[in-house]
This record gives C-alpha cells, structure tokens and sequence, in this order.
C-alpha cells in the first residue's frame, strides 16, 4: 500500500492503482472517455488530466499513471495529486474543446442525448462556447450489423468498442483504420460483428456514435420507466434493467452484477425485446372442430376443468417450458399433484438430471464467479459461447490471465480461447479419466447439455463425476462439478422436484401419442406433443406449443410479472414486472390459481405473498433472494458410483441456433435477421 | 492526407511466390510462437514489391491467414502507413516532398511539372509509367527540393532538370540518383563558405 494526497486527502492505496482509481477512492472526481475499468487502458481521450507533484510537470493522463510512478518528496512527504487546480480545469477545457471541435452539434437528433458522457462532461468540465468557425471533419457512417446503428460523425476514438471486441467478446470484429484526422472505426471492409456480446458496444460508446439500431428513434432516455430485475434467455440469470415507455418495453440494459454478469449481457438478453410484442396470444383459446376460437375466461377454464373431471388421474401429465418462474412451476405441481397424476416433467430436452441425486448432481457447483480462481477447465458436450455468451466472456477472461488449460470433449467449436481438443464422444471422455495431466486443484468439470440430454446421459453424469472426483474437480473447499443449464426454468424446477413421481413419465414418454389424455402444458415449446391428448397451453406466444394446444390460456412473460428463477449455479432471484402482459393474459400462477378454483379444488393461497409463504414452507432455500445456498458435494460421490457405460455416439451441441432458443426469440424479428447472418456465415465458411 | 480505402478493382486472388514464401518463412521462424504478428509490416512489404509496389485485399487477407492475426488488424496497418499503396501505382512511383523546406525551395514547380505530364495525385497515366503523390518531408531537406521514385532519392531538382529525369525515366535511359546538380552529399550548393583554410597547427602544416 502506498500513501498519497489526492487534494489534500490523504489515501491509501496499492502501489499498482493508477491515479485515477486514487482519485476515485479519495472521491475526487475525474472525467474520462476512454477508460474503462474491464478494458486495457489506452490513455487516448486525454480527458483525465491531473496535475501531479512528484512527477513530470505537466499534465497527467491518470488512467495510464501508475501510483507507484511517482516519487515522494525529498522529506519523504507522499507524492500529490490534484484535480481541481487551475492547470487542471484549463487541461480539461482545452481538450473537450479539441474533442467537440469535430464532433457535430446534433444532440437533438441524436439518441444518445440525455445519456451521453460527451454531453455531461461537456457540460461540467467544457468551455462555455465554441471558437472554431472551420469545417468539421464528415466520416462516412458504416455498417458492422443487425444490433448496431453507427453515426461515425460523432465518433471521438476512444476505442472501448475495438477494446471490448478484441479482448473481452475476443472475436476482434472492430478496429480502427486511417491515422490521424482520417481514423476512423469499423469492421473489416463494413461486415457483420460476429460475437454474440457485440451490442454491449452500444453500452460502452460514451457518445452516439454506436447506438442499438432496434431502438432507433424510440424514445428518450428520461421518458423510460426502469425496472430492475434479471434475464432469463439463459440460465444465467443476468442483472439487466428492462426500460418501458407506458406500457411498451423498449430496450434492455445490462445492471452490474459482479458474481453473474459483470456488466455485459449477451445479444439475445438484450435485442429480444420485439419479441415481447409479436406473436402475443393475448385471449384464451378453445379448438373447436379443429381451428381455435377465441374464448372467454370462463369458457376455457370450464372446457379445461370438464376434460380434467372427465379423465382418470393417471391419463393427466404436465410440462413445464424454460422460461417459467418458481410460482407458476410450484401451482402447477400442486394442481397436477391434486389431480392425483405423476407425470410431470420440466426437462423437454430429456436431460437425465434428477433432484434423486442431490442438488450438487444438477447446479454450477463452481459458480460463475468461482471461474475466475478456477485453475482448469474441462468442457464436456458444450459451447459455452452460444449456451451462455456472458459465461464464455468470464472463461476467456481467465484464460487471458494466463495458466489455465482448457480441455473440450464435444463439438469442435470456435470458443475465442485456446483449447485442447480431447475428441467428440464419451470415449474422450474415459480417456481423459484414465490419463488427465495431474497438478489440478482447482478444475472445473462443465457438463453441457448436449452431454446429458441423451439416452445415456445419466451415464455421462457419472462419468463427469469421475473426471472431477479424479482430477481435481472436487477437493477441499472446491466443488467444480458443474453443470450448464440453457434454461431459466430448469433448475427451479429441479429444486421444485417437478420431476415424474412413482412410475411416471418422461416428458419424451408424455409426448408420446396414447400415453395420456390430458396435458397442462406450461410453456413448453421446443417440444411436440404427439396427436390424441387434450393439451391445455399456458404460454405467452404463439409458437409450437400453441398451434397444438386445445385450450390457450394467456401467460405473462418474464417482463411481465413478479416471478422468482434460480439460475445455473443455484442463485434465486427475483424478476420484476416491468410492463403489463398484453389483453386479458394474466400472470401464469394467477390462471393456475383460477383453474384450481374451476376445477373444485383451490390451491391454498390467494395471492402471490401466500404462494410463496407456501413455497418457503417447501422449499426454504428459494427464498434467499440473490444466494446461493451450496449444494452437498457428497452426493457427487454417489453420482460418480452409477453405472458409467456410455455410447459411443458423438455429443451433439444443445444449441443449434444462438438466436432462436425460445419463443420470445422466434417472435423477435432482430433475433431472426441475426440468426440469417449467422446461417449465411456458417453455410459460407462450410463452403 | 485524405481518407485511404482499399481499390475498387481488386484481383481474384493472391499468392506469394516460392522466394518470397520461402523467405517469408524463413522470417516468421525467427519470431517466438504467438508473437509473428511483429512480423505483419515486413510480410506487408513483400506482398507490396511483389505486387508492383500496391496492396490488394487478398494480400492483405493473405498476410493475416499467415500470421494469425484478424483481417482488421492488418487493415489497420495497411490503412495508417502511407508507404503501403491501397491502389495500384506507377512503374515510376513518384512520391514528392512538400514540407516546408522543399516548399520555400520550390517543389510547387515540381508539383507544376507532375500535373502537367502525370495528371492529379494517384492518378496513373495511360502507359502505366507514372504516378505521384505529395507526402511529408523525407529528410533531404538540405538538397531541397526533392522527390522520391521508387527506392531512389533525387534531389536539387528544379523544372527543368525534373522534366528531363522524366523523359530519362520514360525513355529507359539511366538516371543519376541523389543530387542532379553534381553536388557532393549535402555540401553547400555553391562551394564551401567556412572552413576553406586550415586553423592552428593544421594551418601551419598546410603552409609548409
């Protein structure tokens, strides 16, 4: 730790802080455009000028001056800064005004305005007026993809979006060619970014150069109503900040959640939102004579609670889809429990995860944030770039750090970190069992879904038991067993136990045509229920599920209601409402609530607070918002002792289309023109 | 300086000749593994002399296949340094100096000269022999004014002596390079006007 005065307060900070993080932690104020606290430092902008003693005796760019770089006084007294000097405020003048010399005076058509770090800065550290009368200097504006609208005019260079596409998303779509006056910024020669982060750009942009092209003109950024709460297109459970204008929501900002997502959300997390408005079934449905009806609340509820009275219990079954909260999961297990059926199930890919085998057999054991003191890494069946963008940012984060082998068994993916490439199939797997290097403490074993949702997953679960019980997956105070769930609803509904109970089926065997009668369908898309049983759809699009159900019951999306997810690492945390959903839906617990009600048998609460008093009774551990509670690494013990004989078959990518996982995506019109270029890039490269 | 863009007509493709290959290879090896791309403005280079002193976009797509580097990372090389051509040139490069010294010494008579017989800058003439392009000073300052063709300097240029250079150069005729008044290096243009004797003991010696 090192002393040093930062006007006239004196702090103590490590030796490797650079003056402006000392200046930040004496809370002297410094401005800045160029740096960026998860970037490298480029120390182009100028804007953090300080006046040092000590040190040379000119102005400082503080973000590129180490504290260690200066000298103390000859009495030993500790080296100075100060940020508010008059060769200070005349440093910080000159160069907003080199700054806004070639930046046009658009703010009133500009996006960015209201939010715009030139235009605040501008105002608080600017000159009062301008005294350059020439030409400004015009740049041609450039495409580099669906997300990102450009206004190069307004570019100042400060390079935090080819920073971020180089070192964090790693996919090094941007640069900046030219020199001097003629730099300018772009892809190469105008493509498409490639990363899966790139709209985060949008994000980093301090002025209104990078803008998200979908919110283009929508709205100001005073006149959005915020909503705090978390993301569910992965399992992640990013913190983002969901901005409504009136009852529409516009856009989805990344919230800062150091333990989830640092500050970066994937494009999926944060282009969805036209999704959340197409496609919308908005009324319940009744299919009659083979075409749906719109119907009445009543109607369908009576329709729904005649077929359920009319069918004996062990006919009933129900799914439940990807993107369903912690309420409506527990109703709908008391009601299909109430019913006297066992056959429900929340895994529609067929994932052999089973709550039987502990907690620890389905959670991220190692927890996102615990990548970064991991010191290994095995991928077994997964692409962690399209199952969870913001996880595969944190595993390339540590990788750059240096002295962390990663080892990949499945698809031969491009990861943007270096890997060693083990093979395709289990075999790979018993191989690396049998001779993995040695030295590993630390190991992280992530198991994606493309190794579980096969016939023989729980045998690769076993096997994934082993490779970390072996090499270093599992030691003291260490459990880097690791599952990666693509589905926000998955492990809640494991923690939930919606599971088939003695001798039920299978969500595959409830598909199945003639297995069952009647099905309560909640939200469950990305499987078909085959033709002769009555399906009842609680939903918000209409996608897959719909076109086959018998009776559409309007859902809330996730914007939409107050609603609790745990995500892949076992965190509960809760969503917000942000907007209200479309027509006569209602919020999906609410509609299970009015169906038992229908149905003769109320589920024991009213209201939402009772629900999840009733859910606290049940289940404590999910009413921790925001915690983790750890799960036993014990049972991975037994896991380890099941039968381990695997096919032979190679493992299959959970995830085919990045763009396209859930109905909210389908219905997004972005999410398809990015999914196109995705396509095209692909069939071309194959080519 | 204006804004540098890659050739509207580009060939189909690029491929660097066995020699070249050859020693590029025998450069990359020199570099530690995960740093070759230290080599991108040498492999530039060569992809330039190899292709009458222009860069094509394959080439540049090829160095950066060769190094492992992304395409926009040697964009931007190709882009900031102006001694790499996005757009084909003469076979006679003229690159002229009109930085301060050259100005006052007359390099607009120069400049006068080349659009008269060449045209506009980068523009090349009909038989493919000339272009030229302004560009900062090249640090022959003392035989002002100056330009550069190709590799080779020529200085103390005037109208008259530049047109002639010109029709040597168009004709095949050989060229003196350097100075084209018989100045030595950079000695004073008319003769030595200090230190013509010889002071102290070396003037005593020069005496005897």
């Amino acid at each position: 730790m090192t002393r040093i005065l930062v006007d006239g307060v004196e702090v103590d900070v490590p030796a490797e802080y650079t003056l402006l993080q000392a200046c930040e932690e004496a809370g002297a104020e410094v401005p800045r455009f160029c740096f960026h606290e998860r970037l490298s430092i480029a120390g182009n902008c100028r804007m953090c000028l300080v006046e040092v003693k000590g040190g040379p005796p000119k102005p400082q760019a503080s973000c590129a001056v180490a504290v260690k770089d200066l000298r103390p006084g000859p009495d030993g007294a500790p080296p100075e800064v100060f940020t508010k000097s008059p060769m200070v405020k005349k440093a910080r003048e000159g160069v907003m005004e080199f700054l806004l010399v070639n930046h046009p005076l658009d703010c009133p058509i500009c996006d960015q305005g209201g939010e715009c770090d030139l235009q605040d800065q501008a105002l608080a550290f600017g000159g009062d007026s301008s005294r350059y009368s020439e030409n400004k200097r015009a740049v041609e504006d450039k495409y580099i993809g669906p997300l990102v609208k450009t206004a190069m005019n307004r570019c100042i260079h400060c390079t935090r979006c080819v920073r971020f596409t180089a070192e964090i998303a790693g996919t090094s779509d941007m640069g900046a060619i030219g020199r001097g006056e003629d730099m300018e910024i772009t892809t190469y020669l105008q493509t498409a970014m490639t990363s899966e982060l790139q709209g985060n750009v949008t994000d980093l942009c301090p002025v209104g150069a990078l803008l998200p092209k979908p919110q283009n003109f929508r709205a100001r950024p005073w006149e959005y109503q915020k909503t705090e709460t978390i993301d569910v297109q992965d399992a992640l459970g990013s913190a983002i900040r969901v901005d409504a204008r009136g009852r529409e929501v516009i856009r989805i900002l990344p919230r800062l959640n150091e333990a989830v997502n640092e500050e970066w959300i994937s494009d999926k997390t944060r282009q969805i939102v036209d999704g959340l408005k197409a496609q919308r079934l908005d009324r319940p449905y009744i299919r009659e004579n083979g075409r749906l009806r719109p119907a009445s609340w009543q109607e369908a509820l009576a329709a729904v609670a005649a077929k359920a009275k009319a069918t004996p219990a062990e006919k009933i079954g129900a799914l439940v889809g990807d993107l369903a909260a912690l309420e409506e999961i527990f109703a709908l297990k008391l009601l299909v429990e109430g019913l006297g059926s066992v056959h429900l199930d929340a895994r529609q890919d067929g994932a052999k995860l089973d709550p039987r085998f502990g907690r620890a057999s389905y959670l991220f054991n190692a927890t996102i944030a615990g990548v970064d003191e991991a010191d290994s890494l095995l991928v077994i069946g997964s692409n962690p770039r399209k199952e969870a963008p913001v996880l595969n940012a944190r595993i390339r984060k540590r990788w750059l750090k240096g002295d962390f082998p990663i080892s990949v068994i499945g698809e031969r993916a491009d990861l943007t970190y270096g890997y060693d490439y083990l093979g395709a199939g289990p075999d790979a797997l018993a191989r690396f069992i049998e001779s993995a290097p040695t030295g590993a403490s630390k190991r992280i074993v992530l198991i994606g879904q493309g190794a579980l949702t096969r016939a023989d997953g729980r045998a690769i679960l076993a096997l994934a038991a082993q490779a970390a019980k072996k090499h270093g997956g599992l030691s003291e105070g260490w459990n880097g067993f690791s599952v990666l769930h693509t589905a926000a609803s998955r492990v809640g509904a494991l923690d939930l136990g919606f599971t088939p109970g003695q001798g039920g089926l299978e969500a595959a065997d409830i598909a199945k045509a003639g297995a069952l009668e009647l099905v309560f369908n909640l939200g469950a898309d990305e499987i078909a229920v085959e033709p002769g049983a009555f399906v009842v759809y609680i939903g918000t699009h209409g996608d897959k599920g719909a076109h086959r159900a018998d009776v559409i019951l309007p859902g809330a999306a996730y914007t939409e209601k107050f609603g609790l997810y745990v995500n892949t690492e076992g965190r509960v945390q809760e969503a917000l409402r942000a907007a209200f959903p479309p027509g006569d839906a209602r919020e999906d617990w609410a509609i299970l609530r009015a169906l038992s009600g229908a149905l003769g048998a109320p589920l024991p609460f009213d209201s939402q607070k009772q629900l999840r008093a009733k859910l606290g009774e049940a289940h404590p551990h999910l009413l921790r918002l925001d915690q983790i509670t750890p799960a036993s690494a014990a049972d991975l013990e037994a896991v380890a002792l099941q039968p381990a004989t695997a096919w032979k078959d190679d493992f299959v990518p959970a995830i085919a289309d990045f763009y396209l996982t859930n109905p909210i995506a389908r219905a997004s019109a972005t999410m398809a023109e990015c999914s196109a270029l995705t396509q095209g890039r692909l069939s071309r490269a194959a080519e | 300086m204006s804004i540098r863009r890659l050739a509207e007509q580009q060939p189909e493709s690029f491929e660097f000749t066995p020699e070249n290959k050859a020693w590029l290879e025998g450069q990359i090896a020199k570099y530690p593994d995960g740093r070759q791309a230290s080599m991108v403005v040498p492999a530039l280079w060569q992809a330039q002399k190899q292709n009458d002193y222009w860069l094509p976009q394959k080439a540049i797509e090829k160095v950066a296949d060769l190094l492992g580097m992304p395409y926009i990372r040697v964009l931007e090389i190709a882009t900031f340094y102006t001694m790499f051509n996005l757009e084909p040139v003469g076979k006679y490069y003229v690159q002229l100096c009109g930085t301060t010294p050259c100005m006052l010494r007359g390099s607009d008579e120069l400049i006068a000269v080349l659009e008269r017989r060449v045209g506009p800058q980068r523009h090349v003439t009909a038989d493919g022999l000339f272009s030229w392009l302004e560009v900062e000073c090249l640090g022959a300052c003392c035989n002002a004014p100056m330009v550069q063709i190709n590799d080779d300097y020529y200085e103390d240029l005037t109208a008259e002596n530049f047109e002639k250079l010109l029709d040597d150069l168009a004709a095949g005729r050989p060229v003196k390079t350097g100075s084209q008044t018989g100045r030595v290096s950079s000695e004073p243009e008319g003769g030595l006007t200090s230190l013509t004797s010889f002071y102290g003991d070396g003037a005593k010696a020069q005496a005897e």
